[in-house]
C-alpha cells in the first residue's frame, strides 16, 4: 500500500512533533514516523524546568502536548513501527514501514535524534536490570544502602551521582577524562557529598557478578592499574551518538555520524531537512530541538510552494 | 492507576482472574518512569496484532504489586519495569528494565505463538 504526503518526518521528538505542528498548520498532509515512543528522549526526563513557558513538567507531559498538538493539525502518528528502507535520492522520498506500507513524498524531515552510547562491553548488556542502570529517578531505590557506580563526567553523570545518594551509602563516579564536562556548580555539588567518590581517567574493562552485578573491573589510561570496585550498581551516563545509522551514503555526515545540515536545515539532497540532536551542532536541549523543527518545517513549506511554480514565475528579488 | 491505554490489573483478585481466565498473558509491572512508559507503549502497539494474548499493566506501587514483586523468577531484578509472561498461569518469561518493540515481539512469538495457543484447534 502507498501512502502519499506532502513531508514525512522521521523521528517523533521534539524536533519532529514541532516540524509537525509546523507543517500542519501550514496545511499539509504530514506523517510522523518513529521506531519507538513519541516524544524521543524528552519522555527520558522526569522534570523539565528549562522550557521557557512551562514552569516545570515531566517530559512525557510535553512530548504528549506536542503530541496532541501535531495530531490536531492533521499529522498522521506512527509510533513503534519499523522502518525497513529508505530512499532519498530523486523528487519523490520512498520510507518503506513494516505492517504499514510505502510512504511516498517530495520532503523528508529527519529528526532521529540520538541512541544511548554504550561501553561495548558484552557484561553491559548481561547485567541491564540485574545492577546496571540508566535511570537513577527509576531504579535509584533499589540500591538502598548498597554501593554504586556512576560512569560518565556529564551533567546527567554528575548530578545523578548526587541524586543516588539519597538511596546508595556510597557513589564512585568513574570518569574517562582528567576533567567533567559537567557545569561547575554540579561538580561542586558532588565534590561536597561525603558520599561520592571520583576516580578519573579510567576504562571500563568488565562487569562481573554471578546472578547480579558485584563489581566494576576499571584500568587508569595511561599508567594501565586495575581497580576493581564493589558495586551492586553501575548507572551508565555517558550520552548519545546521532541515530543516521540509516541515511550513511545517501546524505552527508561529519565524522561523527551527524548530519550536515545549513541554517534553513537543508541537508545536500534537495527537499530533505534534517533537525534536532541527529544534526551537527553544538547545544542539545529541547529548546534548541523545538528551534530546529520549526526551521526545518518553515524551509520546507516554501521548497513545496516554489516547487509548484515553474521556474520562471519565480522571480529573483534583488 | 497507571495512565495508559492498556487494561489495568488493580487488584489482587483481578490478577488472579486474569491468569485463570486466560492462557497467555504479558503483564508489564512498573510505574510512569522513563523506562516504563516506552514498554506500555509497544504493549499498546502490539496489543492488535496478538488477539490471543492478554496485555496488562500492573502499578509497582500498588496493592497488587507485591504479586509480581515477589515472584521467584523476578528475584534479582533492579530495573523497571518487571515485564512477566504468564502461560496458563505459569511464568515462561520475565524481563527487568526498557525493552524495544523487537524484544518485546520476540518473546511474544516465542512463548505465545499462534500455532500453539491454538493448538488442536481447526485452522
Amino acid at each position: 500500500m502507498v501512502k502519499r504526503y506532502d513531508a514525512i518526518i522521521l523521528g517523533g521528538g521534539p524536533a519532529g512533533l514541532t516540524a509537525g505542528i509546523y507543517l500542519g498548520r501550514a496545511r499539509l498532509k504530514t506523517a510522523i514516523i518513529d521506531s519507538g515512543s513519541l516524544g524521543g528522549q524528552m519522555i527520558m526526563t522526569y522534570a523539565v524546568a528549562n522550557y521557557p513557558g512551562v514552569l516545570e513538567a515531566s517530559g512525557r507531559d510535553i512530548a504528549m502536548t506536542m503530541k496532541a498538538q501535531a495530531k490536531s493539525f492533521g499529522c498522521e502518528l506512527f509510533s513503534n513501527v519499523e522502518v525497513t528502507n529508505i530512499e532519498l535520492s530523486g523528487d519523490e522520498k520512498t520510507i518503506e514501514v513494516e505492517d504499514e506500507g510505502t510512504f511516498v513524498a517530495p520532503v523528508v524531515i529527519i529528526a532521529t535524534g540520538g541512541v544511548p552510547r554504550t561501553l561495548g562491553i558484552p557484561s553491559e548488556a548481561e547485567f541491564k536490570g540485574r545492577g546496571i542502570s540508566y535511570c537513577a529517578t527509576c531504579d535509584g531505590d533499589f540500591f538502598t544502602g548498597k554501593n554504586v557506580v556512576a560512569i560518565g563526567g556529564g551533567n546527567t553523570a554528575i548530578e545523578e551521582s548526587v541524586a543516588l545518594t539519597k538511596y546508595a551509602s556510597s557513589v564512585t563516579v568513574v570518569h574517562e577524562f582528567d576533567h567533567f564536562q559537567a557545569h561547575p556548580f554540579a561538580v561542586d555539588q558532588a565534590r561536597n557529598n561525603p558520599k561520592v567518590h571520583f576516580l578519573m581517567e579510567q576504562d571500563i574493562r568488565e562487569f562481573v557478578g554471578t546472578d547480579n552485578l558485584e563489581k566494576v573491573i576499571v584500568a587508569h589510561k595511561r599508567t594501565g592499574e586495575v581497580t576493581e570496585i564493589p558495586a551492586e550498581g553501575a548507572f551508565i551516563f555517558i550520552g548519545y551518538v546521532p541515530n543516521t545509522d540509516m541515511f550513511k551514503g545517501q546524505v552527508a555526515l561529519n565524522d561523527r555520524g551527524e548530519i550536515i545540515a545549513d541554517e534553513s536545515m537543508q541537508t545536500d539532497l534537495p527537499g530533505v531537512y534534517a533537525a534536532g540532536d541527529s544534526r551537527v551542532k553544538r547545544y542539545r536541549q529541547i529548546t534548541t530541538a523545538v528551534a530546529d523543527g520549526s526551521i526545518a518545517a518553515m524551509s520546507a513549506t516554501e521548497y513545496l510552494r516554489n516547487r509548484l511554480q515553474p521556474a520562471s514565475s519565480v522571480k529573483n528579488v534583488a | 492507576m497507571l495512565s495508559t491505554n492498556l487494561k489495568h490489573i488493580q487488584s489482587e483478585s483481578d490478577f488472579h482472574q486474569t491468569l485463570s481466565d486466560n492462557e497467555n498473558v504479558m503483564v508489564c509491572c512498573g510505574r510512569m518512569g522513563p523506562m516504563c512508559i516506552p514498554v506500555y507503549d509497544v504493549m499498546e502497539k502490539l496489543e492488535p496484532k496478538y488477539p490471543h494474548v492478554q496485555f496488562r499493566d500492573l502499578e509497582f506501587d500498588g496493592p497488587a504489586g507485591h504479586l509480581i514483586r515477589n515472584l521467584p523468577e523476578v528475584r534479582g531484578f533492579n530495573g523497571l519495569p518487571f515485564t512477566v509472561y504468564f502461560r496458563k498461569g505459569k511464568v515462561v518469561a520475565a524481563t527487568s528494565s526498557i525493552q524495544n518493540r523487537k524484544q518485546v515481539t520476540e518473546i511474544l512469538e516465542r512463548e505465545f505463538a499462534p500455532a500453539q495457543a491454538s493448538a488442536g484447534a481447526a485452522v
